[in-house]
């Protein structure tokens, strides 16, 4: 990694502005997002090929899609930081008018959204497509895709699954957020996913695990490896264990921040955990 | 009165492959999907000649709307095609949020719509879908009525930028429109001139309305006949010009008269013109097997149906 010094920081920034940006709203899923902070802090900075300019065809570079759209403040978050638009774009999180919907949309034009999630279990196809285009381009590049671990009890995904290994889908990297919570409570509880790591093998995939999902070394490595068994005629699959809520202590080890603000106090009290480091919006 | 004949029936899905393949030869970044209905959609040629940029998903259509949406992202000009049923109702929330609200420009094209697809029943037999394709915002609905115009369409929709549904059906009907046509999204056709009543059909019911229009010439009664192949966005303005020569409207169409093109029809001359109608359609209902013939008699989408409703319709004329 580059420079690990600001990578810390930008992932305690991200974390204020997710924590932020849900609380003056009172709305939104701060606790999927906190437990992505990490992955997609390195995702965008250290792992993808990326132009400066957004351009939604994603020609000759590495193009992300993320299928969990719940987590949109993480993502806005890494995106205005990592200079696709203004940082104090953030603080329209959610309001009228704004181009950070609550679930991201392509159809306000906000730079790097390509595709529309919400609904779950919709991206892992749309990923699919993209490195589909990307083959007949010639484009080397790689498609990656974030997915939620209880949207896969959406029977899309297993389409999609059965599709990228019959094809032979190597330009892929989709990975798992594999947190094991989900609104109801826990994935093993609301329906069990049973063995996600048998599936998608017994499914034709090539798979990794990053056990340690919150820490950025294990996710550099891991992400660098899975980079690495790309272009063999198989897709991968990172399964990345992570806390939900990390960084906040109260909010991690419970599903009861999947979708819920923090008030006031509860602000501060995770903000000060989470001391200013870049600068908030 | 202009005469219509036919030398040949042809089914619409074949000009819709053929108009695939003429596209495969002509524009690079078309592409082609199926849901393990290749014969069905007559894509065989397309697929023949362009192996690279066919995209077989299998039984799994939602897989395949996504596909299609994610190979928009690269330039590509995806064609998808199955069952009209399969390739609204199944996947509809696919359609809305990975390609209608991502604004995608994906060409959803689906066969075997309505009643004629005959024998199946009422499993395959959607006649919802252009009611569903039609609420959604920015998407454009073509249901063309012969293979000549099927054709064309298939060729206007890839200059389209935008989602489109592409609505064609199963038999072999009269081939009656020109060869090599061009086709205008959103501008009706006038295929008959009359003042006494307007009828305005679309799909296989356009031939039905073109033969009813006989009927009733022959009782002295002449009929404004428009061919309405673009659904969405409606040729308001022909209906309304019409509407106002005429003073009465039939609409026909091989789908429920709840959320068809009649609605929309009634939409535009409530708001601007307000004219006594009736919309030919099944009567909220399922279909049923049967030969397509049989079944547009039993369900009143015939032209007898539509020479009977005119007559009714002119006795309510102010």
């Amino acid at each position: 990694m580059k420079n690990q010094k600001f990578l810390n920081e930008l992932v305690i920034q991200v974390r204020r502005d997710i924590l932020r940006m849900v609380h003056k709203v009172n709305s939104g899923h701060p606790g999927g997002s906190l437990g992505c902070t990490e992955f997609l802090v390195i995702l965008f900075n250290e792992i993808m090929k990326r132009k400066k300019d957004f351009n939604m065809d994603g020609i000759d570079e590495d193009i992300f899609f993320l299928s969990n759209g719940h987590i949109s403040p993480v993502f806005y978050s890494v995106l205005s930081r990592c200079g696709y638009f203004d940082i104090k774009e953030l603080e329209t999180f959610r309001l009228i008018n704004s181009r950070l919907q609550g679930h991201p949309t392509t159809h306000e034009g906000l730079p790097g959204v390509r595709i529309a999630s919400g609904s779950l279990g919709q991206g892992l196809s749309v990923a699919i497509g993209a490195c589909e285009a990307k083959k007949l381009n010639n484009d080397k590049n790689i498609v990656y895709s974030l997915h939620g671990d209880g949207e896969l009890q959406e029977g899309q995904n297993w389409e999609a699954i059965m599709y990228a290994a019959a094809k032979g889908i190597d330009n892929l990297i989709a990975t798992i957020d594999l947190n094991g919570k989900q609104i109801d409570g826990k994935t093993d509880d609301v329906l069990s996913l049973g063995n996600v790591k048998s599936k998608f093998i017994s499914f034709g995939w090539d798979l990794i695990e990053i056990n340690k999902g919150n820490d950025l070394t294990s996710i550099f490595n891991g992400l660098n490896k899975a980079k690495s068994m790309t272009g063999k005629k198989t897709p991968i699959c990172v399964l990345l264990k992570t806390e939900m809520g990390n960084g906040v202590d109260f909010m991690m080890n419970t599903h009861a921040w999947h979708g819920k603000a923090p008030n006031d106090e509860q602000l501060k009290l995770a903000l000060n955990q989470n001391p200013e480091t870049l600068g908030d919006y | 009165m202009k005469k219509y004949s036919y030398t040949e029936k042809k089914d619409t899905r074949s000009g819709f492959g053929s108009g695939l393949t003429y596209l495969g030869r002509t524009n690079p970044n078309v592409v082609a999907l199926c849901a393990d209905l290749v014969g069905s959609l007559k894509m065989n040629d397309f697929i023949n000649e362009n192996p690279d940029r066919f995209f077989q998903v299998g039984i799994a259509e939602a897989n395949m709307m996504g596909i299609a949406a994610g190979l928009t992202i690269g330039g590509k000009i995806p064609f998808t095609g199955t069952f009209a049923n399969f390739s609204t109702g199944r996947v509809y929330d696919q359609i809305r949020q990975s390609i209608a609200y991502s604004n995608k420009n994906v060409k959803i094209c689906a066969s075997h719509a309505g009643l004629t697809l005959g024998e199946d029943g009422a499993t395959h037999q959607i006649l919802e879908d252009i009611g569903l394709m039609k609420m959604l915002p920015g998407m454009v609905v073509i249901n063309p009525c012969d293979y000549n115009q099927t054709r064309a369409a298939t060729i206007a929709i890839s200059k389209h930028i935008g989602p489109v549904y592409l609505r064609f059906g199963r038999p072999a009907v009269p081939v009656f429109t020109p060869e090599n046509q061009n086709f205008e999204i959103g501008k009706s056709i006038k295929l008959q001139d009359g003042d006494d009543i307007t009828i305005i059909a679309t799909g296989h019911l356009v031939w039905e309305a073109l033969e009813a229009c006989d009927m009733l010439s022959k009782q002295g009664i002449k009929a404004d006949v428009l061919n309405i192949h673009t659904i969405k966005p409606l040729d308001q303005n022909s209906i309304i010009h019409s509407a106002k020569k005429t003073n009465c409207v039939i609409t026909a169409e091989e789908h429920n008269y709840l959320g068809g093109l009649g609605e929309s029809v009634a939409r535009v001359l409530s708001e601007n013109y307000p004219t006594p109608m009736k919309i030919i359609g099944t009567n909220d209902t399922f279909g049923e097997s049967g030969k397509p013939s049989e079944l547009l008699k039993k369900y009143n989408l015939s032209s007898g149906a539509i020479f009977d409703a005119a007559k009714k319709l002119i006795k309510r004329k102010k």
